[in-house]
């Protein structure tokens, strides 16, 4: 399908329909903060931010899950719970966001020999059709450009909607982005060339105005060199264990299995974990492989800069610059790769 | 694999329970019987395969599966008493339910090792993978050379599988050799850690496959040992554990540098773990 424009006043119009027709997801104010939500009145939903706090990789791998419930007892039974099948339209989402969902992929729906999948992303990431926003003007932390993506990217999309100012330009990039085009009034015009050239000199103006680069040429290997470098001793006498850089990694997918019950009953529950918590890796016996700070911030890095590229061949980041944001001690991620380009071995 | 959901335990009925070493650390070893006649039937594993265990309402946790694929209908793991999960399991009796997944990981690859003597070195509740892969030998005997089990424990309170142990002491072309750390009267076997009674015994390593699971300061010195008596870095083996929560890759935290031991192990020769760097 050719990409089309929609005049902006028209966009309430479509939100309307798409929440009256599917359900809709979109960023909305909450407490001062965008979070990503269900929307029911389309005037909820907030484009003037730029990064959502809590990444929307929760509409997927939720913060908490039930994977199933349980009686106990000598009659014990344990069941999946059943997952709402109706197809989801998430607008409004960040190319960088949509990259953190290319790269929980492998580990959630791994695709390779042997490779489980999480029947719970999975199912929701199928019904699910992503609808993304360029970034007209980028934040200070933002460096999406030191990866595959930027501020105007189409990849990992279905659709993008690029603000030009009275109208938005839409690319439409998939299947699933034509199906949601095709299932709505015919509020959308064809765009011009015209239109297009002023999509792309939106993008160069965007890609222009990201100041802050990653240095991950080499990367890989040169972790590969210095895992017992006295830098990470340094590097992690600042951090104070607190664990935001990982709750809010758009990437980051450690989790905890707790059960919750009652005397008869329960339900075995995923959440969240960090990776930055000592308990995380903590044996029974009272042995623990991690057991520093320094030992968890080494983790952090090697994982999304060596491990991760080792065994997916992509970097275990996506540049939003949430850590970098968020962190309460001014930890930056970017530093770090870059120190370690210019430490000499 | 797919569309199922990997987290959903199937029930099994605790069909036997073995007290293997009493104490503040009891071991226990418990027979577990699928429910499901269907599951029953089809599961299947290898030597060396581990198996998540829930008690309902109070959690999961790892366990090798300690008997041999050539008994059917059933299989083993033996449980040290250490945490809250274990101590709940510890309190489950004959006939009551338990939660139950797998197999997960790798294997020790017994089917390469077809006409090779083998060599198993165990300490205390680290003979539970060991057995699997004993038993499995004594049950194909033709298949493989002479078989050697160093095994040992803090007393002789802690050593598991007594009885076995005894009826191994009766088979030909295989040999126990059982040690204690401390002396114990009435202790008429070795006296001192399992490295040391390895040095000892200074078994060849012509045609032989070695493979160690014991606590970790045990088999970093066990595996010195071997490389000192000349075993090749490919002829040892050994079993790792990390604490997991999901078994299949996913949660994270099982990881010794890129490895995952739920998914590229538990099993892993020396030749490809010696230079890993990673926090073990």
């Amino acid at each position: 399908m050719e990409n089309l424009t929609l005049p902006k006043d028209k966009l309430p119009e479509m939100l309307a329909e798409i929440a009256a027709k599917f359900t809709l997801i979109g960023p909305k104010e909450e407490t001062g903060f965008t979070e990503f939500q269900e929307i029911d009145n389309p005037k909820d939903i907030n484009l003037d931010y730029l990064i959502s706090r809590v990444p929307p990789k929760s509409l997927f791998f939720q913060q908490t899950e039930t994977l199933f419930a349980f009686t106990k007892g000598k009659k014990a039974k344990v069941e999946t719970p059943k997952i709402d099948p109706g197809k989801r339209i998430i607008f409004g989402i960040r190319p960088c966001d949509a990259r953190g969902y290319a790269l929980l992929n492998p580990v959630l729906d791994g695709q390779k020999e042997g490779d489980y999948q999480d029947p719970f992303y999975k199912q929701r990431r199928d019904r699910s059709t992503l609808v993304g926003i360029s970034c007209n003007e980028p934040d200070v932390n933002c460096f999406c450009t030191s990866f595959d993506i930027g501020p105007a990217s189409t990849k990992n999309l279905d659709l993008l909607f690029t603000d030009l100012g009275d109208k938005y330009y839409i690319d439409v990039i998939t299947k699933k982005g034509e199906d949601l085009i095709n299932s709505l009034s015919k509020l959308f015009v064809k765009a011009t060339e015209e239109e297009k050239k002023d999509r792309n000199k939106v993008e160069k103006t965007a890609v222009a105005s990201i100041t802050r680069k990653m240095e991950t040429e080499g990367a890989v290997e040169k972790l590969g060199k210095m895992f017992n470098h006295e830098y990470w001793e340094q590097i992690s006498r600042r951090c104070i264990g607190c664990g935001i850089c990982t709750y809010l990694c758009p990437t980051c997918h450690c989790f905890d299995i707790q059960d919750e019950n009652t005397l008869k009953e329960g339900g075995r529950i995923r959440v969240w974990d960090s990776c930055m918590n000592p308990e995380y890796t903590h044996h029974a016996s009272g042995h623990n492989p991690r057991p520093s700070r320094m030992n968890r911030v080494r983790n952090r890095v090697y994982h999304k800069f060596n491990y991760y590229p080792k065994n997916d061949g992509d970097f275990l980041c996506t540049g939003c610059g949430r850590c970098i944001d968020y962190c309460p001690v001014n930890i930056d991620i970017i530093n770090i790769i870059n120190d370690v380009k210019e430490i000499e071995l | 694999m797919k569309g199922e959901n990997p987290y959903k335990p199937s029930l099994a009925k605790i069909a036997d329970i073995t007290l293997e070493a009493s104490g503040d650390r009891a071991i226990r070893t418990f027979r577990l019987e699928f429910q499901d006649e269907d599951i029953r039937k089809n599961f299947t594993f290898k030597p060396g395969q581990f198996v998540m265990i829930s008690v309902l309402g109070v959690g999961e946790s790892t366990f090798a599966i300690s008997s041999s694929p050539t008994q059917k209908g059933y299989f083993e793991v033996s449980a040290m008493r250490y945490g809250k999960h274990t101590k709940a399991l510890h309190q489950k009796e004959v006939g009551d339910i338990v939660g139950a997944r797998g197999p997960y990981g790798n294997n020790f690859p017994v089917d390469e090792w077809k006409g090779k003597n083998i060599l198993f070195i165990g300490g205390g509740i680290g003979q539970a993978p060991l057995r699997s892969v004993i038993n499995y030998c004594i049950d194909n005997r033709k298949d493989y050379g002479n078989l050697e089990i160093i095994y040992g424990a803090r007393t002789s309170k802690d050593l598991c599988f007594k009885r076995e142990f005894e009826e191994m002491a009766k088979m030909d072309n295989l040999n126990t050799h059982l040690s204690i750390d401390v002396e114990e009267e009435g202790w008429n076997h070795f006296v001192g850690f399992v490295p040391t009674n390895l040095m000892r015994l200074k078994p060849s390593p012509e045609n032989t496959i070695a493979i160690t699971c014991g606590p970790p300061i045990m088999i970093k010195f066990v595996i010195e040992n071997l490389v000192k008596l000349g075993f090749k870095d490919e002829q040892i083996y050994t079993t790792l554990e990390m604490r997991m929560k999901c078994g299949v890759g996913m949660c994270g935290r099982c990881n010794i540098g890129n490895l995952y031991v739920c998914k590229d192990g538990p099993v892993f020769s020396w030749d490809q773990i010696k230079d890993l760097e990673g926090d073990m």
